[in-house]
């Protein structure tokens, strides 16, 4: 399994000389199996470069999305598969208690919003609002969990055989809670993180910044530590950086939160274009193009 | 080990915050959590309690009505709650292992969460103090 980032950044796209080395693309991240399946996590600003990263024989894409927040879904409309008649793209969300997820993806890809309507995109197209049952995407086996964010959102755990991979790209489990984290069981998002080979959660405040800002959805690195220890994860990427941290922000809050919590795994800061390979394979099963 | 549903745990998170006394229970009517003001109704602290099954906690006090008749499961707030998914408010009697006998009022509600899933329910409950005036 390969994991490539290709945008880091949460809440608005934040391009400049000061976050060039973290990114500045809204979340999105491309999973890419050892038989070739590709899953694009997340549709936001960074999905736009993402189809230089695939193979030239690839028809099919699955876009997952973790929730409809706009820097979650504002690449959508930019996303090249889209207008191929050649492409199967799948798209993956979920519902709220009143409407499907192709009806709420309407509400942006829709004028006034954006000049192209769903039902007019030539490539072959299929929402599906995400199933609470775990389903199967090529080699994949996932399961997407409802977790702690505003409005419906969904964590999603990713198997490829013994290899597996957590993406919680928006979570606040430490909400409301006075002694984070509680037990396994009543923590959000424990069974999307449980044991994973690498995770990647939502570390976009500091201790600081999080005082003003419970209930927004969203965690500290510290917080995201103690979920991953708690979960047992085995290496966390710390993901959806806040617009305002530059890259000299970001260098300092991570070896601050690395020195306070001395945590027994490796925490990075993600950073677009790194990849990371998970399981057997030390090298990806094919060299992908860019950025 | 799975999560309880998310719906669950920010009910108990704002159960945790608020200083009436509330109990919150599965589908099955299992106890699976009461906040600090529930703790006098109880008799324990939940950290002492736990998660109990029905007949463990509702064995904690005797119900009944104003006579002293005891109240069958389809008579009580969680019972309707649960069995006809319906919000209720009862008022009834307990008595608690002490022999302390209070006149409580429940306002109970199921948990349904998307697709029609039935989470469990809340109640509220007020202990009914005699007019002083």
């Amino acid at each position: 399994m390969q994991v490539k980032m290709w945008g880091t950044r949460g809440s608005i796209a934040t391009p400049g000389p000061e976050t060039a080395r973290y990114g500045g693309n809204t979340s999105c991240v491309q999973v890419t199996g050892r038989e070739g399946t590709v899953l694009v996590l997340d549709a936001g600003s960074g999905i736009r470069r993402m189809p230089a990263g695939l193979a030239p024989n690839v028809k099919r894409v699955d876009v997952l999305l973790t929730h409809l927040h706009m820097d979650h879904i504002l690449g959508l409309g930019f996303f090249g598969p889209l207008y191929n008649p050649g492409m199967e793209v799948h798209i993956w969300g979920p519902a709220s208690t009143t409407l499907d997820l192709r009806t709420r993806l309407n509400r942006y890809l829709s004028p006034p919003l954006f000049p192209v309507h769903l039902r007019d995109l030539p490539c072959k197209l299929a929402l599906h609002d995400v199933p609470r049952a775990d389903f199967d995407i090529g080699e994949f086996h996932i399961s997407a969990t409802t977790v702690c964010h505003p409005g419906p959102t969904v964590g999603y755990r990713i198997a490829s055989g013994p290899t597996v991979m957590a993406y919680m790209p928006d979570h606040e489990p430490a909400l409301g809670v006075t002694s984070f984290p509680m037990r396994k069981e009543w923590t959000s998002g424990f069974p999307v993180a449980r044991g994973v080979d690498l995770l990647l959660h939502d570390t976009q405040y500091t201790d600081s910044e999080y005082a003003d800002r419970v209930g927004w959805g969203h965690s500290t690195f510290q917080q995201s530590i103690r979920f991953a220890d708690l979960c047992g994860a085995k290496r966390l990427v710390a993901v959806h950086h806040d617009p305002t941290h530059s890259d000299t922000d970001l260098d300092e809050m991570i070896s601050l939160a690395i020195a306070a919590a001395q945590p027994k795994f490796p925490v990075v800061g993600a950073q677009e274009g790194v990849v990371f390979n998970l399981g057997p394979d030390a090298n990806p099963p094919r060299p992908l193009i860019g950025p | 080990m799975s999560q309880k549903e998310i719906e669950l745990i920010l009910t108990r998170q704002l159960a945790s915050y608020l200083a009436m006394p509330i109990i919150i229970v599965d589908p099955k009517g299992r106890l699976i959590f009461f906040n600090e003001p529930a703790e006098p109704l109880i008799g324990r602290s939940f950290n002492e309690t736990g998660e109990m099954p029905v007949h463990e906690w509702s064995a904690l006090f005797k119900t009944t009505d104003k006579h002293g008749n005891p109240l069958g499961p389809e008579q009580l707030p969680f019972g309707i709650a649960l069995n006809k998914r319906r919000p209720c408010h009862v008022n009834f009697w307990v008595q608690s292992l002490d022999n302390t006998r209070r006149n409580i009022e429940v306002t109970a509600f199921p948990l349904i969460g998307q697709q029609d899933r039935l989470l469990g329910a809340m109640g509220v409950f007020w202990e009914v103090v005699p007019d002083a005036g």
